[in-house]
């Protein structure tokens, strides 16, 4: 505290701590207020359904017999069920590859629109968010068609230029298929993402650099990438999760090429199909927990091994 | 079971008072009950889901000739997404329609959860004598009654008359015939298969082995017979694997663009088909119209008559209904009413489940242009008469379902057999049989 307080301030503090706390206390309820709508929404449709599906979990409803309570029954048993890890596993098969293709190209983009070596740079902004403005369910049905064996475009392409084209909706296919789908949906909201925060990045740094004589790619790669580090951070986290919850395509695909999906395809779909089809309820919502657990486990490893995170204070 | 009246009696005057009589009592029951079901003094409306097209035409006469009762119609989706909806809607007790289409291979899926009312209770029974004798079965239980007939799938072929012609085959009798023809097909002409054999389809699957005498599940209440893998079906599985290993049939998913194009363009000669198969293949495969023609399903064993049932639907009335009088009055009054059931078959072109019209010259005789002609209902209405009795379903249909779908697709992707994949599905039944509490036999 400087000893060179003014004579203005020093009246305004004799006034006594208690004036302007009152009038801090008068008000302290009002950033409430502001949060109160979307505190509801949060209760009524995240926490409320999450207790019931937690309530649920603990019983077993045959349908014969009705509902008894089993404990952690089922639990144990998703532990041990081979259908959902195999999920498990083919989401992080898949997230190997998809996440860092995705990000990796939703950087070049935002650098190569931060950097203003392009015109029309709002078009392309606007281009590549595109994709993810489509309803993905909307996106999924349009890339089936395109897959198609015998009338999707890249086949009938393909049968032009003679050469044989994969069949998409194969077994060995499908995954890439699914990878494509994501990539090209999620690609433009990552790059906005990476790009607001390039926008962020003080100006001189770049011009500091240019005059040192670092190229435009240099500037890239040594300058603004780790200063983004924390916005690459959060797309990655954003993945991690997404990828294993991943549903929507699986589901659509499920339409179209029923005898590749199957019902566990991923964990999400398999949590889906024992509520809907098998009527397994309970054991459902256990294993949707038990997802949950998975993805906390990954986000939390992940943060662990790049050092960073929320918890440190800025 | 009255298959084959000789009087064409359609709907008379004592069809009328029968059924008439029967609301009265049944509403002079009610009125004196003190439980739910009241007949209601004002106007009642109901909420009906089905998926059949122009039912509201259907729905409209009925409101003209009740003018108390009026119909909330809604297409909730087709099918399965539908069921699902209405799974939903039951188990949170609100949201739930009073009338709903269910396939007959539902019935016992949303029996085991309670869902249907007993349709008795208001005088369905007065119209048993009118339905076609295996249809009344799949919806009865002793004098219980859980829906009312609509439509029907009876099974049979539908082939391209112009191919066979081409490759001088000629309609196959037997399974064996069958095979013989497809290897010759395909011989041929490579690019040709005689037809294709969905691994996404347990439907069609079912229908298949039901026409060979496979019974997959018996019992009742809590008890269970599974045997998804018995010997009948163990039959049809070697001898569809054996076509597949041949390479002389195709195993890919029916219902999508790539299939219709296939049979538009004659990559396949034949559909395994249902009654209500050649108006959806008209309406699919616009290209190749004239060059089809409808048969009889081929048979095991030369000189029998057994046919299969694929598909096919029902009126039923939900267990929840504010208004159980009223609901059964519609679903009795929509597939049985002469007019409506005839409206039904002639414009919605669903096969019809009531004798009199199966019988009814002006149905029988109907060509049609597509298939050059030919009285195709006269072959569907024989199969009909061939539906063998005794196919029970399961009453989680939907799950034995996906469990088939899962293991042909291992089929197509060559991972194990037909034979093998009907085992797996039955250890998966009986498996999830046992953990929801069935006492199953196997």
């Amino acid at each position: 505290m400087s000893s060179q307080v003014s004579p203005e301030e020093k009246s305004q503090r004799s006034e006594g701590p208690s004036a302007g706390g009152r009038r801090w206390r008068q008000q302290a309820w009002v950033p409430y207020l502001f949060l109160m709508p979307f505190m509801v929404l949060f209760v009524i449709f995240l926490v409320l359904p999450l207790v019931y599906a937690l309530g649920i979990s603990v019983f077993e409803t045959r349908l014969v017999g009705g509902t008894a309570f089993v404990g952690l029954d089922n639990y144990l048993r998703a532990f041990g069920d081979a259908n959902f890890w195999q999920g498990v596993r083919r989401m992080v098969v898949f997230g190997v590859f998809q996440v860092p293709i995705m990000l990796g190209l939703a950087l070049v983009f935002a650098l190569v629109l931060d950097s203003g070596i392009i015109w029309l740079r709002n078009l392309f902004r606007l281009g590549f968010y595109l994709p993810y403005a489509v309803p993905s369910v909307v996106a999924a049905l349009i890339w089936g068609y395109l897959y198609g064996p015998s009338f999707g475009p890249f086949t009938q392409l393909a049968e032009l230029l003679n050469f044989p084209a994969p069949n998409f909706l194969s077994n060995t296919w499908m995954l890439a298929s699914i990878a494509n789908i994501v990539t090209w949906t999620f690609t433009g909201y990552n790059m906005i993402i990476m790009y607001a925060a390039l926008q962020s990045l003080p100006a001189e740094l770049e011009d500091a650099a240019a005059v040192d004589g670092a190229k435009g790619w240099q500037i890239a790669l040594y300058i603004k990438v780790p200063l983004i580090r924390s916005a690459i951070f959060l797309t990655v986290i954003f993945s991690i999760i997404g990828t294993l919850q991943l549903f929507t395509e699986p589901r659509i695909m499920w339409a179209i090429a029923p005898q590749v999906i199957g019902d566990h395809y991923t964990p999400n779909l398999y949590a889906y199909t024992l509520a809907f089809t098998n009527q397994e309820y309970n054991y459902s919502a256990a294993i949707s927990f038990v997802l949950g657990a998975v993805v906390v486990v990954f986000s939390y490893t992940f943060m662990l091994l790049t050092n960073r995170g929320e918890l440190r204070s800025r | 079971m009255n298959i084959g009246r000789s009087t064409e009696r359609g709907f008379t005057r004592r069809d009328f008072l029968r059924m008439g009589g029967a609301g009265l009592a049944g509403a002079a029951l009610l009125g004196g009950a003190a439980c739910g079901g009241s007949k209601s003094s004002g106007p009642v409306t109901l909420t009906f889901w089905s998926w059949v097209p122009d039912i509201e035409n259907e729905i409209k006469l009925f409101e003209k000739a009740h003018p108390n009762i009026k119909i909330k119609y809604v297409n909730a989706g087709q099918g399965t997404p539908q069921y699902t909806k209405l799974r939903t809607a039951l188990k949170s007790g609100t949201g739930a329609p009073d009338v709903v289409q269910i396939e007959f291979q539902y019935i016992p899926t949303f029996r085991q959860i309670d869902a249907l009312a007993d349709l008795s209770q208001h005088g369905a029974n007065g119209v048993k004598d009118d339905f076609v004798g295996w249809t009344w079965d799949q919806v009865s239980d002793g004098s219980k009654v859980y829906a009312i007939p609509q439509d029907s799938g009876p099974m049979g072929l539908l082939y391209r008359k112009d191919i066979f012609d081409e490759h001088g085959l000629k309609v196959p009798e037997t399974w064996e015939e069958f095979a013989q023809e497809a290897k010759k097909l395909h011989e041929a002409d490579s690019e040709v298969y005689m037809t294709d054999f969905p691994p996404n389809d347990g439907g069609w699957v079912n229908g298949l082995l039901w026409q060979a005498g496979s019974r997959p599940f018996k019992g009742s209440g809590d008890q269970l017979t599974i045997s998804i893998n018995d010997a009948a079906a163990k039959k049809v599985a070697e001898y569809w694997q054996a076509l597949l290993d041949a390479g002389v049939v195709d195993m890919a998913p029916d219902f999508n663009n790539e299939w219709y194009s296939a049979l538009d363009t004659g990559k396949y000669a034949l559909w395994v088909s249902a009654a209500w198969g050649p108006v959806f293949l008209s309406g699919v495969a616009k290209q190749s119209e004239g060059k089809w023609r409808a048969a009889l399903l081929p048979q095991w064993n030369a000189g029998e008559q057994i046919s299969a049932n694929w598909g096919g639907s029902t009126s039923a009335v939900i267990d929840q209904t504010d208004f159980p009088e009223e609901a059964t009055e519609f679903a009795i009054w929509l597939n049985h009413n002469s007019k409506s059931a005839k409206m039904l078959a002639d414009k919605s072109f669903l096969f019809p489940t009531l004798e009199g019209l199966l019988i009814s010259s002006e149905f029988l005789n109907k060509t049609d242009p597509f298939y050059g002609d030919q009285e195709v209902n006269s072959v569907f209405a024989e199969s009909s008469k061939q539906v063998d009795l005794g196919f029970q379903w399961s009453p989680f249909q939907d799950y034995v379902y996906t469990q088939m779908t899962e293991q042909l697709g291992r089929v197509s992707s060559g991972d194990i057999t037909i034979p093998a994949a009907l085992d797996n599905v039955q250890n998966q039944v009986v498996q999830y049989a046992r953990s929801q509490g069935f006492k199953v036999t196997e």
